[in-house]
């Protein structure tokens, strides 16, 4: 079966082809050979698009209140019905995507960034660099994660940037442990070894020969960390944390129309709620799809 | 042999195909194959990676994969029919009728089961131990395979045993129920040649005494030739020979065997023998070997530290010793133009010395003089930028993982070029690789590929492009073909030594292999333990070694009576 | 080397951990930006009684002096009062933990229960609908937030179909709570033989136990599917099957135990989730824990009790951990050696 894909027509006929069109016809590939993955990848660009271009397109102002339409059920005029204060829910939900998106991309950002720095450096180097960042990391899972978030919100104030921080920070250990183990077990490997002969420096190896080989598990990580931040980030919303009213973010708006729900008025928690859950969902399934998009062995 | 063949077959294996479903639709592994193994006849099965021999022995067993499935043929055992029998009937002639051992013995068995219990399992299974009497039967198996101390080592768990003793473990279980056919697939793959020979005696011996059959899978034509009273040879899933060992090695009728036999280095009396005739290329003229020493190696230790840890201290308390010494006062030398063979079962330490000559570890104590210089002086992680990186290189062991996965060869070659020759002109660059690229045989079109979909030789081929892209001085060569099959180790041997005439560089070959040593090398030096036991001129030491470790080192190659050894001229029929 | 000295070794290796536990719920308090003189006062204080407060917990004292007086406290007890009940935070946290204690652990167990079956049972039936369900509901349960959940099953089992009681607490109004012993509500009820609050009890259990066994069903089935997977194609489980071992045995005995290890290893990951969740989960079903305890602190900026409640879960998680570790350890005979 090697022979197979040695021989394979692709890789045969375009020997020179540049690093571009070959990682385009790449990701051809893995789109037309998995139909989820490309799901994922236009859910998530529609995401995109209405965290972008949504603010400007809805019908109603998302903050405008109206007590005569206060908990009207969904209509042809408000698609997802109006709230405790009139205000139009579907509007909220589309406004609400660019502020959760934003939170949560800046918090997986933050902590991939340091997370896989501090994981490298651990991975590669040892020593009492890893022994620190090791004891900094045990710290940090020793809590439940999601009540430390709650701990260093509290702490350090009731703000959409310390959401964003609290985050960060409980996500860090997940790619500063996949970082260490992934550069660790290939900080000896054959083609490692081969590129100090070639008269490598220590960094240069780190950061262009063991790096990129370490992306593919570190995006799926990226990719479930992202659906788990976007949670998080709801949850502490949810809760009261971060986000104030009347500023519209789906946790919060879940929140209030917890006390609707025993008395049958649905529509409030449930669109939001479902919109955060589509966000979760895209990202879970975005995972597998990267991990082939980076994997040079599912290249053909 | 073939006094068996008057035995009625035990086996019969009729036009067997067998396919696997992948995603790029069914391939078919095994075609039209066809074999019988007599009563208490050991049947070998020979070829190389990909040639459906492991694959016609799970169809046997009907245990292939998922993605496997018997499309058309008979298995005929013992008057049953195989190959369409339902699952139950299956499972009861497996352990019993029909037993398996396999490679890797230590993967083979359950990690969280003592041995005892697993020998027990088959036994009870199979009806051959109550409950009360399990424990005393499962003992008497341990001590069949000559298992020491049987009473304890009921009580072990796999990764408290050497990868020796599993294998003695899987064969009790295989041989618990005095099944009547055994298949070995690669029984003895992966261990030391010693133990390899232990192993294989018990299994021969244990199989005869109760007169069973045995199916030998194994790429090793030597280890089959010395085992086996017939030998059937697969290429790419078709049967292409069988014949009785006697007559296989001394007329060989397909062109495939006999270049099968032709690069099993043991026959060989010179690298070229290893090559097919329309191949053959004069010899490389024989290099001047000067008196003038490239590399003096003196007093080398590397100790290794005792892992720490809260666990580990208590583990250790009252343990004298706190880690171990790899490698203890090893010295030897190597002369400008001289090839020195470095020999030695795993674990001995060779490697560690390679690695510490290599600059890619710091020694414990010792020196390294290169050229006069010593090396020791800048450490391993600096060894980088000092000027004399360019003339120490070394091709690795393992071809496919020594490269970059996403690198092209190009890019992998052009690597050293770029950061130890300073060259930052693009097509400059591409022109050096290129020729590189023709001096070991590979093509130019093959260089923008990525090492996944290159295959081992060629792999092989760019690893050596990359060693040799600085002209190094000296070259460490650590166990560059133990990965490759017989034929590309032919091939990618005789590049070796070609490349070597043409540079003039000088070799450090690390090696288990004492066959390959001997095609290659000037000198020899055999470790064991972390120390030299012999070293000398490769003819004396091979010839009339003087310690008794090497002598049992070459005993246990496994050296078919009916191959003339050492070179002796080799039948017509062969050269045919 | 006995199994008990590597226990006691774990036990060991945790007090570095509770060191740093200790250490983190201090700075949290103290060394962040903000004065937490105020925080401890509450929203309503005036500046004098901010002062006094200050003085009282020793705020003015150099920093490792107030982290001593901390440890100290923390010897006897003192978590220091609560300001929005007036009580000591630890009395307040004891008498909530048996309802949290009890949600968390029914639901662990109801997930458990379903999500190892479920993971086996799709790892042998690979590629069947069995399968295609076991990749839905792990997909689905890494989703769902466990609030909104929540929120769905009060909507259809409440309010639609009203086979749920409303999601009010423990108890309803009808039944007067047993004499506490357990502190567990079902089990109290039945130890004095009270069925009927037996059973209401159990029902205000059974939706946010559920709500929270969802979200922790996900990972549990994903990595006993994931562990199966990988034991089934093990080269000792084709020893086993070469051997004639029935498939029953090697199911259980080879495969099942093998498998059983990582999923081991992951509870605790599992137990972080659902500690965390459980805060949400509570707060949905207006369940009387320390999560809805520290949200009402939250609300009202009470900040020795979020300090207390951050504290007492994370000693939670150790002892939980520490569990895991020991059962690991009787289970994998390898541990020996891996340290």
């Amino acid at each position: 079966m090697n022979d197979a894909v040695m021989t394979s027509p692709i890789a045969a006929a375009s020997p020179r082809t540049s690093a571009w069109s070959r990682g385009f016809a790449h990701f051809r590939y893995v789109m037309t050979s998995n139909p989820v993955t490309f799901l994922a990848f236009v859910m998530l660009a529609a995401m995109i698009a209405v965290a972008v271009f949504g603010p400007s397109l809805v019908p109603h102002d998302p903050l405008a209140t109206a007590a005569d339409k206060a908990l009207k059920p969904p209509t042809w005029q408000h698609w997802f019905g109006t709230d405790q204060l009139g205000r139009d829910v579907f509007s909220r939900v589309v406004v609400a995507t660019r502020l959760d998106l934003l939170i949560s991309v800046s918090a997986v950002a933050l902590s991939f960034v340091c997370g896989a720095l501090m994981g490298a450096c651990a991975g590669y180097w040892g020593g009492w660099f890893d022994k620190l960042s090791g004891r900094m990391l045990d710290t940090i899972m020793a809590f439940p994660l999601f009540v430390l978030a709650m701990g260093i919100v509290a702490a350090a104030g009731n703000t959409i940037q310390n959401i964003v921080i609290a985050t960060a920070i409980i996500n860090l250990p997940f790619y500063a442990r996949v970082a260490r183990a992934e550069v660790s077990i290939r900080r000896n490997a054959g083609y490692v070894q081969a590129a100090r002969l070639s008269g490598n420096s220590e960094l240069r190896i780190l950061i262009a020969k063991i790096l990129p080989n370490t992306l593919p598990p570190m995006m799926v990580q990226l990719s479930l960390n992202m659906g788990w931040a976007i949670l998080n980030a709801a949850g502490l919303s949810f809760i009261g944390l971060g986000v104030r009213p009347p500023t519209a973010e789906w946790g919060i708006m879940v929140a209030e129309g917890a006390n609707y729900i025993v008395s049958g008025e649905w529509w409030l928690a449930l669109f939001p709620g479902a919109a955060l859950m589509l966000a979760v969902f895209t990202f879970n399934l975005l995972g597998d799809g990267l991990r082939d998009l980076v994997d040079p062995q599912r290249r053909t | 042999m073939s006094t068996h063949l008057h035995n009625p077959p035990l086996l019969t294996v009729r036009d067997l195909c067998v396919e696997f479903a992948t995603r790029k639709g069914p391939v078919t592994a095994v075609r039209s194959v066809n074999l019988q193994v007599a009563k208490g006849e050991t049947l070998g099965i020979v070829g190389e990676s990909g040639s459906g021999k492991s694959v016609t022995s799970y169809a046997v067993m009907r245990i292939l994969d998922r993605a496997g499935r018997i499309v058309s043929g008979g298995i005929e055992f013992g008057g049953m029919q195989l190959h369409d029998a339902p699952e139950d009937m299956m499972s009861d002639l497996r352990g019993r009728e029909i037993s398996m051992i396999f490679q890797n013995p230590r993967a083979a068995l359950n990690p969280i089961r003592t041995v005892g219990k697993q020998i027990e399992d088959v036994l009870i299974r199979h009806a051959q131990a109550t409950h009360e009497q399990a424990k005393a039967k499962a003992i008497e198996a341990l001590e069949r395979v000559r298992i020491r101390d049987a009473a304890r080592r009921y009580h072990a768990y796999p990764f408290e045993l050497s990868g020796g003793m599993c294998q003695r473990v899987v064969i009790a279980i295989a041989l618990a129920c005095k099944p009547q056919l055994l298949i070995a697939d690669e029984p003895t793959t992966g261990l030391d040649v010693t133990t390899q020979k232990a192993v294989m005696e018990l299994v021969r011996e244990l199989t005869r005494s109760e007169g069973m059959s045995t199916l030998l899978i194994t790429h090793d034509l030597g280890l089959a030739g010395e085992y086996c009273d017939r030998i059937i040879v697969m290429e790419k899933g078709e049967v292409v020979e069988q014949q009785d060992t006697a007559k296989l090695f001394t007329a060989p009728a397909h062109p495939y065997t006999r270049r099968l036999i032709r690069s099993t280095p043991h026959a060989a009396a010179t690298i070229r023998d290893l090559m097919p005739d329309d191949q053959r290329l004069p010899l490389p003229p024989t290099m001047i070997v000067s008196d003038e020493p490239l590399l003096e190696v003196k007093n080398l230790v590397k100790q290794f530290d005792a892992p720490g840890g809260v666990l580990q201290r208590i583990r250790n308390r009252g343990k004298k010793e706190a880690g171990y010494r790899a490698v203890d006062n090893v010295s030897f030398s190597i002369a400008r133009g001289e090839s020195v063979g470095l020999v030695g079962e795993s674990g001995c330490g060779k490697s560690t010395t390679s690695a510490m000559v290599m600059r890619l570890l710091d020694a414990t104590a010792g020196s390294i003089r290169f050229k006069g210089q010593e090396l020791t002086a800048v450490t391993a992680a600096a060894f980088a930028r000092s000027p004399q990186r360019r003339e120490l290189q070394m091709v690795f062991q393992d071809p496919h993982e020594s490269l970059n996965p996403r690198a092209t060869a190009a890019q992998s070659i052009a690597d050293p070029l770029l950061r130890l020759e300073g060259m930052t002109n693009n097509a400059e660059i591409r022109a050096r690789v290129e020729a590189l690229a023709t001096q070991v045989g590979l093509q130019h079109e093959l260089l923008d590929r990525l090492p996944h979909q290159l295959s081992g030789g060629q792999k092989a081929r760019v690893g050596i492009a990359r060693a040799i892209s600085t002209k190094p001085e000296l070259l460490i060569l650590d166990e560059p073909t133990a990965a490759l099959d017989v034929s590309v180790q032919a091939v990618v041997l005789n590049l070796l030594a070609d490349l070597k005439a043409e540079f003039g560089m000088s070799y450090l070959f690390v090696s288990h292999d004492l066959e390959v040593v001997r095609l290659l090398c000037d000198r020899v030096i055999v470790m064991r333990a972390g120390s030299i036991v012999e070293s000398g001129p490769t003819a004396q030491v091979l010839s009339a070694p003087q310690a008794e470790y090497t002598r049992e080192l070459l005993s246990a190659i496994p050296r078919p009576a009916h191959l003339p050894a050492h070179g002796a001229p080799v039948t017509e029929a062969v050269r045919a | 080397m006995g199994q008990l000295a590597i226990i006691f070794a774990r036990v060991l290796q945790a007090i570095p951990t509770l060191i740093g536990i200790i250490i983190v719920t201090f700075l949290l308090t103290r060394a962040l930006p903000g004065d937490p003189a105020a925080y401890f006062a509450g929203a309503a204080a005036t500046p004098e009684s901010i002062a006094e407060i200050r003085a009282n917990l020793g705020l003015d004292q150099p920093l490792p002096v107030q982290f001593l007086k901390y440890v100290q406290d923390l010897g006897t007890g003192n978590l220091g009062q609560s300001v929005s009940t007036g009580q000591p935070v630890a009395t307040e946290l004891l008498r909530r933990l048996p309802a949290s204690l009890e949600l968390t652990l029914t639901a662990l167990l109801l997930s458990v229960a379903v999500a190892i079956p479920l993971g086996v049972l799709a790892a042998v039936r690979q590629d069947t609908w069995i399968d295609q369900l076991c990749r839905f509901v792990v997909t689905a349960g890494v989703s769902l937030p466990t609030f909104f959940t929540g929120l769905l099953l009060v909507y259809v089992f409440y309010f639609l179909l009203g086979v749920a009681p409303a999601p009010l607490g423990r108890l309803d109004l009808m039944h007067i709570a047993p004499p506490q012993i357990t502190g567990f509500l079902v089990f109290d009820s039945l130890i004095a033989r009270e069925w009927g609050t037996a059973w209401s009890a159990a029902k205000q259990l059974l939706l946010p136990s559920i709500t929270l066994a969802l979200f922790t069903l996900a990972p549990i089935a994903r990595m006993t599917r994931a562990s199966m997977l990988q034991a089934l194609s093990s080269e000792y489980l084709r020893t086993a099957r070469a051997a004639g071992l029935s498939r029953g045995r090697v199911l259980m005995v080879y495969a099942f135990r093998n498998a059983l290890l990582p999923v081991v290893t992951t509870l605790g990951m599992v137990f972080s989730f659902t500690l965390g969740a459980n805060v949400l989960v509570e707060k949905v079903f207006a369940w009387p824990g320390i999560g809805s305890f520290a949200i009402e602190a939250l609300v009202v900026s009470d900040y020795a009790a979020v300090q207390g409640f951050v504290l007492s879960m994370a000693v939670l998680f150790v002892v939980l951990n520490l569990f895991i570790d020991t059962l690991y350890t009787l289970i994998d005979p390898r541990v020996q050696v891996d340290g």
